[in-house]
């Protein structure tokens, strides 16, 4: 279901809103955010100097820093008395990142919201179980108001108390899940050893999972325990952005589409800040359009991925950013090697002979960095053969040389011993720091 | 025979929490190998209950598996053990592995080999090698 006209035009009528958005957009955060003023001022840009979107690449970036440096409301554009609400990031170092909404940002935030969970699969006839936790975390609030804004019923359920999540879905009929895409798996996990079968005692059609990566293997294995009629997408938001609401995948699975008349994207090379061609795989900037609380013009998220503008086959004409392939905050450099901890999940999916749960520690012992990974035997490869426990170590060890370059230690322990997460998953333990 | 076969970690405790579960379920273990490596260990038990050994334990969490092995009493003559590998070496039969089930008046190995049935067969009118019953084993 396409819910929005916006997401349909042509390209030229893209372009043309976001002209004139952005020409709207740079005198009033020169006007009303000083920091970025004085960004602006360093640079010797003024408003006037903006004149096209081919000028934007002119502007300094934004960065998680200035959050910092600013906080709490120091990258506002409006008096605090004309804020709805305010959200905060976990802020693990540190201050936590604070971001706010006028009553026309909520209403902005529902509606995009509504659009990519369109996109995702939801109907207004749905009943939406929100495992997300409630409170500063833009995630279940973002979800809850979109979805209630397309007429759906909600079912707040928030994280914690796996079973009772499960009693929720089967008694209530939940329809979609909202979840990160571990959580979900840790459901279907859980409600098989209650002894229910998910595909046939629940009844869920979508899920719409986010706030973490969700790879292809994740997606095929939330089909095998909900039903190979499951719609998995994922969708893309960060809370200085305004939270989910900013992409969302279709059910072409081809890229997460952006709501392009609120958010102009763009790709840098991350070392030197140039903007990168279509295709080209580099650092996500986004510049938010139309925010009144908190505009901001091109902020650098971390997120690595490329963007398309071609048209898909689902009829949106709107550009899509290809399922992220990491962070440029997670990236490990272990021996040397830039690795990316979704790239050992790839592998790691990929084996049938290990569950989905896995644990990445770099330690280093003797100057040299070791790459230690946990994961824990399927219930349906138990053996009592050490043969065949030693052949998946050293299946799992190849196939982790041939995509990193690297030799890791493989530990294969019991299911269900290593840590499930509720929300976002901690899954890399770097003990590195001050050894040498 | 059924053997239990556990999948454990190596991690102080791990092997008290399975002899715990069974001792509070009134599992009795009749024999006992552990083998390790630097990693994991498999643990191998020959118990009264198998069946319910491995539900138990698996509803703690552990992997656990009944594998098909033989028990096989041996008259307790030096010599023995020698004389019993070389008679299923020149069968063909392949040892997995083995270990020890008991030793005093006479003795007995539990074995897991290529091929469990030949096997028995092979020894079903030995005199000095006799293939003992779920009964018998836990009756020892």
């Amino acid at each position: 279901m396409i819910w929005a006209k916006e997401e349909t035009l042509p390209r030229s009528e893209i372009e043309r809103i976001q002209t004139e958005r952005l020409l709207k957009l740079v005198p009033y955060v020169y006007n009303n955010v000083e920091p970025y003023r004085k960004k602006m001022d360093e640079a010797g840009i003024k408003p006037e100097d903006i004149k096209g979107l081919s000028d934007l690449k002119k502007l300094p970036f934004t960065t998680k820093q200035d959050f910092r440096d600013n906080y709490p409301y120091g990258l506002f554009a409006v008096d605090k008395s004309k804020l709805l609400r305010i959200h905060a990031s976990s802020g693990t170092t540190g201050k936590p990142t604070v971001v706010g909404y006028t009553k026309n940002d909520l209403e902005t935030w529902a509606e995009c919201v509504a659009r990519i969970a369109a996109a995702g699969g939801a109907v207004p006839e749905d009943m939406c179980q929100i495992c997300f936790g409630y409170g500063m975390f833009t995630g279940a609030l973002g979800l809850h108001k979109g979805l209630e804004h397309m007429g759906c019923c909600i079912i707040p359920s928030s994280t914690g108390n796996t079973e009772k999540q499960i009693m929720y879905m089967k008694d209530y009929g939940t329809t979609l899940l909202v979840a990160t895409p571990s959580y979900a798996l840790r459901i279907g996990e859980v409600a098989m050893q209650m002894g229910l079968n998910p595909k046939t005692d629940l009844h869920l059609k979508t899920a719409l999972v986010g706030s973490e990566l969700l790879t292809d293997v994740m997606r095929e294995q939330l089909k095998k325990l909900f039903g190979e009629e499951l719609m998995v997408t994922s969708n893309y938001g960060m809370s200085e952005l305004m939270g989910p609401g900013v992409s969302g995948e279709c059910q072409e699975l081809n890229g997460m589409h952006v709501n392009e008349d609120h958010f102009i994207c763009e790709v840098i090379d991350p070392a030197t800040g140039e903007v990168l061609p279509e295709g080209e795989k580099g650092e996500l900037v986004v510049t938010c359009l139309t925010k009144e609380a908190l505009p901001l013009i091109r902020y650098r998220t971390r997120d690595i991925t490329r963007l398309y503008y071609e048209p898909c086959k689902c009829g949106r004409t709107t550009c899509r950013m290809e399922n992220f392939s990491g962070r440029t905050d997670d990236m490990l450099k272990i021996r040397g090697v830039n690795v990316f901890p979704s790239q050992i999940e790839e592998v790691l999916l990929k084996t049938e002979e290990i569950g989905p749960h896995y644990e990445i520690i770099v330690d280093r012992n003797n100057h040299m960095d070791i790459l230690t990974i946990r994961v824990e035997l399927a219930p349906a490869s138990m053996t009592d053969d050490f043969k065949k426990i030693e052949s998946i170590e050293q299946k799992l060890h190849g196939a982790l040389r041939t995509m990193l370059g690297l030799d890791a230690h493989i530990k294969i322990e019991s299911p269900n011993t290593l840590k499930r997460f509720e929300g976002k998953a901690k899954r890399v333990t770097d003990l590195r720091a001050g050894k040498d | 025979m059924k053997q239990i076969t556990v999948f454990l970690e190596n991690r102080i405790g791990r092997l008290e929490t399975v002899t715990d579960i069974l001792s509070k379920n009134n599992i009795n273990i009749i024999c006992i190998s552990l083998s390790d490596t630097v990693d994991y260990g498999m643990l191998r038990m020959l118990v009264s209950q198998p069946a319910e050994a491995q539900r138990v334990l698996m509803e703690a969490g552990f992997s656990a598996m009944l594998t098909d092995v033989l028990a096989v009493r041996l008259i307790h003559q030096f010599g023995m053990l020698n004389k019993f590998n070389g008679l299923l070496a020149s069968n063909g039969i392949d040892i997995k592995y083995m270990y020890a089930l008991m030793s005093g008046k006479d003795s007995a190995v539990v074995l897991k080999t290529s091929d469990n049935e030949k096997c028995e067969e092979l020894l079903k009118n030995s005199e000095e090698f006799k293939v003992l019953s779920a009964v018998e084993i836990y009756n020892l």
